[in-house]
């Protein structure tokens, strides 16, 4: 073809060049020595590079930018600590399906496996928590294994890509070689499922009286939203999101029970488990929304739609399977089960009074405290009812990651952004980054526990820095909150190491301020909403508003760990009260 | 076995049988530990796993036996299946199926029982490959129950070392699992 594609260039200038031919418009990372080689034409790429402060920020951020936007994600590292630094984050993506591609460097490959300085076998530790993983040590190799790992991430079942090279292969002259089309032997994602499945699984709904959809995060990744609303208007069924699915499905719509799960609505999940049929979309039967196993929707027959084979059966058995992209598998039941309903539409009336009963009289509710300290749901609602439903609110782990999940409204996909696999603490900060890059004209919120935001927060001088305009609540009720929930609960309230004492150290606000942001204090209930606009106002630079809350404020309702979905507490010592039929 | 979760629906109907995996991989470094990684995260225990090239030098052929459920083995397969490397995975029946693996065993002989084990090597068409004052070192090849029921003969003259491969294992005819196949 061109002069330029036959010139010889460093591996290096491949890499940057094939990153560019991949379609990466932003990335974050380090420079450190075995990289360095890399930097040099990263100066020159117009790919923007933003330079974190910490290696496990740029792996949430390539995160939280590729769950905003539906593109994958990019962070890279050099090797040894710079490496291992990103294992957490990579093991967070992975188990969220998100796509990421890692670009770490590694020692020159004659000093592979000498225990050279900064050597980390990075490709062996990162083995089980990766989709796939390359040890690239030819220059010649290094554009190809580029191109590969972007396809690997981004389709199929979407996962994190580790790409580590050695800095020879860096350093050493080669020609570019980007590949047109990707064939791997090995990898070929089903994306059609199988006509007879569809018509099998059109048949189970148009025999189903208790029907539920039960959605998770793969609609979002397949960006199957308006197929699922057509499909859920189509069968009328109750739909449940989880929480990796909430925005999938909008909050407001009337057929909507809510989330699933340990933290689940008392609707959402006693429909789970009274249900005839579960029309499982892009969930993977998770122990967190299933409770004790043996015990889950023990009257359900199970559709099971899911772009990874190895999800079938893996926890609960399919009556159905439907393997293939989401949304062309909701595009062929439509219309196979427009033609069931016409030989037979079920009247599933008597479900949808008992569902929508069990929503009306077992709302999510709180308290306000009674000594007059502020509410942590409250705020959070707040800030959801203020910010709308186009805002981006992304959660770090713990109490307020559900309480984010219950009392803010989605009403689109990719604007609820979560560490719901690993439950990495310390997420939002830098996820938030990732997604306010991914989406400039956005109002980005990371809602985050005190203990969560003493994690991560250096990416605040990162986004100060880079003009990324994010919005951190600081939900501080000083202390490991759900941890200190689960000690008031099953730990006779004996507090072993969850004071965190973060309304005395560190001053938030000051914190904030020497990062380069707008630090804001809030402490009673009437200042909420005025802090909030106040927040709100403030585009020019990070605003951190920590809001001091009552710190036995509980997440409820709550099916106990291990136990069975039956069991749902929705609030403290206080079981749901049953019509005797419904038991 | 201890294939997922301890709380997973069994079928009924299903029951845990030795089971051997013909699989097909890429013939590039770290495959094996993909592989043995996988089967030790998700609690699948192996019987046996032997790996070599075949006739195609991109590729090589692991054998691995394992001891599990119908259900489960679905589950083996398809989490095999979503390695990259992995290209091909094959259940091998043992009644369309060359089974074999290769035993080397020391035993124990004195002038009164050397011709006894001799005998014995004849009968199950084995091979003597290392005769010292006490001790002779045989060479058996066969399936299983050929290697296990030589060994329950050989046991009471005194085994002093032995040493197994795991097993290998082909179909028989032009069956799936030959290269020329999988490589399309």
């Amino acid at each position: 073809m061109n002069m330029s594609e036959s010139t010889k260039m460093t591996g290096a200038s491949a890499l940057v060049k094939a990153l560019e031919a991949s379609g990466v418009d932003v990335m974050f990372g380090i420079p450190g020595g075995a990289i360095l080689p890399a930097y040099d034409p990263i100066f020159d790429s117009k790919i923007r590079h933003i330079l974190v402060r910490h290696e496990q920020g740029a792996g949430h951020a390539a995160t939280g930018y590729a769950q905003a936007t539906g593109r994958t994600g990019v962070c890279i590292v050099t090797s040894g600590p710079g490496a291992t630094n990103l294992v957490t984050p990579i093991a967070d993506a992975q188990m969220d399906s998100v796509p990421i591609v890692a670009i770490t460097g590694q020692v020159a490959s004659g000093a592979i496996g000498t225990d050279a300085f900064q050597e980390a076998d990075i490709r062996g530790i990162t083995m089980p928590i990766t989709k796939h993983s390359f040890l690239v040590t030819k220059p010649e190799d290094i554009a190809r294994s580029i191109a590969e790992a972007f396809h690997i991430a981004s389709t199929g079942r979407p996962g994190a890509v580790l790409v580590d090279i050695a800095k020879d292969a860096l350093q050493m002259q080669t020609e570019f070689n980007y590949p047109k089309n990707i064939e791997l032997g090995g990898y070929s994602p089903k994306l059609d499922a199988s006509p007879e499945a569809i018509r099998d699984a059109a048949a189970l709904i148009a025999q189903s009286k208790a029907p539920v959809l039960y959605i998770g995060g793969g609609a979002i990744k397949a960006g199957a939203h308006k197929e699922l609303l057509k499909l859920a208007e189509l069968t009328g069924a109750p739909v449940v999101t989880t929480l990796m699915a909430r925005g999938a499905f909008p909050d407001s719509h009337p057929q909507h029970l809510g989330m699933p799960g340990m933290h689940g609505t008392v609707a959402a999940v006693t429909a789970l488990q009274k249900a005839d049929l579960l029309i499982t979309l892009g969930a993977r039967f998770d122990d967190r929304v299933t409770g004790k196993l043996s015990t889950f929707a023990p009257n359900a027959k199970i559709i099971h739609a899911d772009i990874d084979p190895a999800e079938i059966g893996k926890n609960r058995r399919a009556d159905v399977a439907l393997i293939g992209d989401l949304k062309l598998t909701i595009e062929a039941l439509i219309p196979a089960l427009k033609s069931e309903f016409k030989k037979n539409q079920p009247d599933i009336s008597a479900w949808l009074t008992q569902a929508y009963g069990w929503r009306t009289r077992f709302p999510l509710g709180y308290d306000h405290p009674k000594d007059g300290s502020v509410s942590p749901q409250y705020v959070i609602e707040r800030i959801g009812k203020l910010s709308g439903p186009d805002a981006i609110y992304v959660a770090g782990v713990g109490q307020h990651q559900m309480w984010a999940s219950q009392f803010i409204s989605y009403e689109k996909p990719r604007t609820w952004l979560n560490s719901g696999g690993l439950g990495t603490m310390g997420y939002a900060v830098p996820a938030a980054m990732g997604a306010k890059v991914g989406a400039p004209d956005t109002t980005v919120w990371a809602i985050d526990g005190d203990g969560c935001f003493q994690m991560t927060n250096q990416e605040l001088v990162t986004c100060a820095l880079n003009n990324i305009p994010i919005k951190v609540a600081v939900i501080n009720n000083e202390s490991l909150g759900m941890v200190r929930q689960w000690q008031t609960l099953f730990y006779n309230e004996r507090y072993s190491n969850t004071e965190l004492h973060s309304k005395r150290i560190p001053d938030f606000a000051k914190l904030a301020d020497a990062m380069g942001c707008v630090g804001l204090t809030c402490d009673s209930t009437d200042d909420v909403d005025k802090t909030i606009a106040q927040a709100m106002e403030i585009n020019d630079r990070p605003v951190v508003v920590d809001f001091s809350v009552h710190r036995d404020a509980m997440v409820w309702p709550m099916v106990a760990a291990g136990t069975s979905n039956d069991e749902i507490v929705n609030a403290r010592s206080l079981a749901p009260i049953w019509d005797s039929q419904e038991l | 076995m201890t294939q997922s979760h301890p709380d997973a629906p069994s079928s009924s109907t299903s029951f845990s049988k030795t089971r051997t995996l013909s699989v097909l991989v890429e013939n590039s470094p770290g495959v094996l530990a993909r592989v043995s990684s996988l089967f030790s995260r998700r609690g699948y225990n192996i019987d046996s796993l032997a790996v070599g090239p075949t006739e195609n030098p991109n590729f090589s052929r692991m054998t691995i036996v394992i001891n599990v459920e119908d259900h489960a083995l679905e589950q083996v397969v398809a989490q095999l299946d979503k390695l990259i490397n992995v290209i091909s995975i094959t259940e091998l029946d043992p009644v369309v199926s060359v089974q074999r693996e290769l035993l080397l065993v020391k035993v124990s002989t004195d002038e009164k029982t050397r011709s006894q084990v001799l005998e014995t090597v004849q009968l199950f068409r084995a091979k003597v490959v290392d005769v010292a004052q006490d001790a002779v070192t045989i060479e058996a090849t066969g399936n299983t129950e050929k290697i296990s029921a030589l060994l329950r003969v050989l046991e009471p003259f005194g085994i002093l070392e032995l040493i197994q491969s795991g097993l290998v294992a082909m179909s028989r005819g032009l069956k799936p699992g030959s290269i020329s196949e999988d490589e399309r």
